[in-house]
């Protein structure tokens, strides 16, 4: 099993302003648009250096989908910011009419995703926003794991044409992906080559993915571990690849298991490669109020489940 | 760079085209049997002031970026017809495709839309309540190209029950968005009868004023008003408020069963019907598609 380190936990929010301030200077058509958020999104950067290109929408979610299909008109190329809640279920209608059937340049970038938002409880835990997007014709659906690589999709999607929903979240997680490693949407990133088990992760699991590879390294158990950073397009020749080698796959997301990154695998396989399939996530329920860890634990997002999914992969081979 | 307007024609032709325009809606509307002729109707004479004298616009080739030229967006997308007929007419592609509105394999879609690549359109729309937002973002992209030229949308009155447009009017006084003219298309009624049983609307130019726009009104039926009006609102732009022009029409404008009436809101008039209406419809060069 390959070892990574990482020298400090961070949040991939902050990899977004990271990100979004970067563009601030590197492209002048980059716009952003928050609905009174400005400092949970860490959007407060770019809206100190230009605040020409900054627009405060207050609360209003609904109305910032539509400016920023506008702003597009013209060349802009708008970035809105809000939870993730707030950036998909309550704004369904205007993405889908103004935005994905319109085909307008628009980066929905959306933050405190899934539990990990922690004590506000479910009604801000969205666990089902993956789905909606990536049901969405025309709509990219990104969750980075880390810093760093947040910070490199932010960066990447405005160079894409086309609309974009970019999911990241609240807590601290190690930043352990290179911060020179430039992000390709749709490519899935290899993070251990192995024989036994295919583990397919995204966004805040990828982490304990790479955890519970050394647990199974330890019961000799050789897995497989890909980021799968692009939910949609899903690339679907590296884990074809992977899965022809490994036989059993396994997925693992903090998103409803209905709709996120294990169906969209378990229809990947059911067409072209069936296969044993095991899927760590929500199953059919909100989530409620406690701090990230316990909610991670309570509802099986760690480490044990993975290594007991994989472990129930494997014996149906 | 800048554009003017490819047709500036004067009131007396005004007339001729708008006539012409409704005879492509009402058979529009017929040949499908379906579409929506009562809207549409009423806000003839409005399209056609704008796209044959009022907008500075280019219509070849389409350019969906809009640089250079007023833009126009429908937010309330079912009176799709009357858009359909203004933008053929005025250049935007061939009369003749009138006849593919709402059929399989067309570009004329029930709603307007972009997908199938549709030169004048530039935003899908008939979810209603999301035209004000676009033409908001779209007027501040303008700016920040410090493009001259104005974004104008239509709305429809039962839209207003909409809670996004009242969203959007508030950012637009907030965020200063003055080189805007937003219309509403005041004819009092929606589906499920008048706008005052359904839902009433109330002093609407009241409303508007609170939330900071500047609020003009006009007869929607009449270029002799109308298109003063219009030339009021050009003047009240640039002035630090967004501009709302509370415009009355009547459904059905110019074919007398159908006039002031919700019935005929989203319902294609029969073969006997059809008939009736185009003897109503006269023009001195009929040019049918």
């Amino acid at each position: 099993m390959k070892e990574y380190t990482y020298t400090e936990k961070k949040d991939t929010r902050s990899g977004f302003g990271a990100g979004l301030l970067e563009l601030g200077r590197t492209n002048p058509n980059v716009v952003a648009l928050c609905a009174d958020l400005t400092g949970s999104l860490k959007m407060d950067a770019f809206q100190k250096e230009f605040p020409e290109r900054f627009y405060q929408v207050g609360i209003a979610e609904a109305n910032m989908m539509g400016l920023a299909a506008g702003m597009t008109i013209g060349g802009k190329i708008p970035f809105t910011g809000t939870f993730a809640n707030f950036s998909t279920g309550r704004v369904y209608d205007q993405i889908r009419q103004s935005i994905a059937y319109s085909g307008k340049n628009v980066k929905i970038c959306a933050s405190h995703a899934g539990l990990t938002l922690g004590e506000d409880g479910a009604t801000h835990q969205i666990l089902e926003d993956v789905g909606m997007m990536k049901m969405l014709p025309h709509m990219t659906v990104i969750n980075p794991c880390d810093f760093n690589q947040t910070k490199a999709a932010t960066i990447a999607i405005a160079e894409f044409e086309g609309p974009v929903y970019l999911r990241f979240g609240r807590p601290t997680v190690p930043n352990f992906t290179p911060a020179d490693q430039k992000f390709e949407i749709g490519k899935a990133v290899m993070l251990n080559e192995g024989t036994d088990v295919t583990i397919l992760a995204t966004g805040h699991l990828v982490w304990k993915a790479i955890e519970a590879g050394h647990a199974l390294a330890e019961k000799g158990i050789d897995a497989e571990i890909i980021n799968i950073h692009t939910i949609k397009p899903l690339d679907n020749e590296a884990i074809l690849n992977s899965v022809r080698k490994t036989k059993c796959v396994v997925t693992a997301e903090e998103h409803q298991l209905n709709g996120g990154l294990g169906d969209a695998v378990a229809q990947l396989l059911g067409r072209n490669l069936p296969t044993p399939l095991e899927m760590v996530g929500v199953n059919d329920s909100f989530g409620e109020s406690g701090t990230p860890d316990q909610l991670m634990e309570k509802y099986g997002l760690n480490v044990e489940s993975i290594v007991a999914a994989a472990e129930r992969a494997i014996s149906r081979k | 760079m800048n554009n003017v307007n490819p047709h500036n024609k004067s009131i007396d032709e005004l007339k001729q085209v708008a006539a012409q325009v409704r005879r492509d809606i009402v058979r529009m509307v017929h040949a499908v049997n379906s579409g929506h002729p009562g809207g549409s109707l009423g806000c003839t004479d409005y399209f056609v002031s704008l796209y044959f004298r009022v907008m500075n616009y280019k219509a070849e080739p389409f350019n969906m970026n809009g640089e250079g030229e007023d833009l126009f967006f429908l937010s309330n997308g079912h009176i799709s017809p009357v858009w359909y007929s203004t933008l053929a007419r005025a250049g935007f592609f061939e009369v003749s495709e009138l006849a593919t509105f709402r059929k399989i394999d067309s570009r004329l879609q029930g709603h307007p839309a972009t997908e199938e690549g549709l030169p004048g359109i530039r935003i899908a729309s008939g979810s209603l309540g999301q035209g004000l937002s676009v033409a908001v973002g779209a007027a501040q992209t303008k700016k920040l190209n410090k493009d001259e030229n104005l974004v104008y949308v239509l709305m429809g009155d039962g839209e207003l029950e909409e809670g996004q447009v009242w969203e959007a009017a508030m950012y637009a006084a907030h965020h200063k968005v003055d080189n805007l003219i937003a219309t509403v298309d005041r004819n009092g009624q929606q589906i499920d009868g008048s706008t005052e049983q359904v839902m009433s609307l109330g002093d609407l130019r009241a409303k508007f004023e609170a939330f900071g726009w500047h609020v003009l009104e006009a007869d929607g039926n009449n270029f002799e008003t109308l298109l003063p009006a219009l030339q009021d609102a050009k003047e009240a732009t640039r002035k630090g408020k967004p501009v709302m022009i509370l415009m009355d029409t009547e459904m059905g404008f110019g074919v007398d069963y159908m006039m002031g009436s919700h019935k005929w809101h989203g319902v294609a008039p029969n073969d006997e019907q059809l008939e009736k209406a185009l003897q109503q419809l006269a023009v001195e060069q009929a040019s049918d598609y």
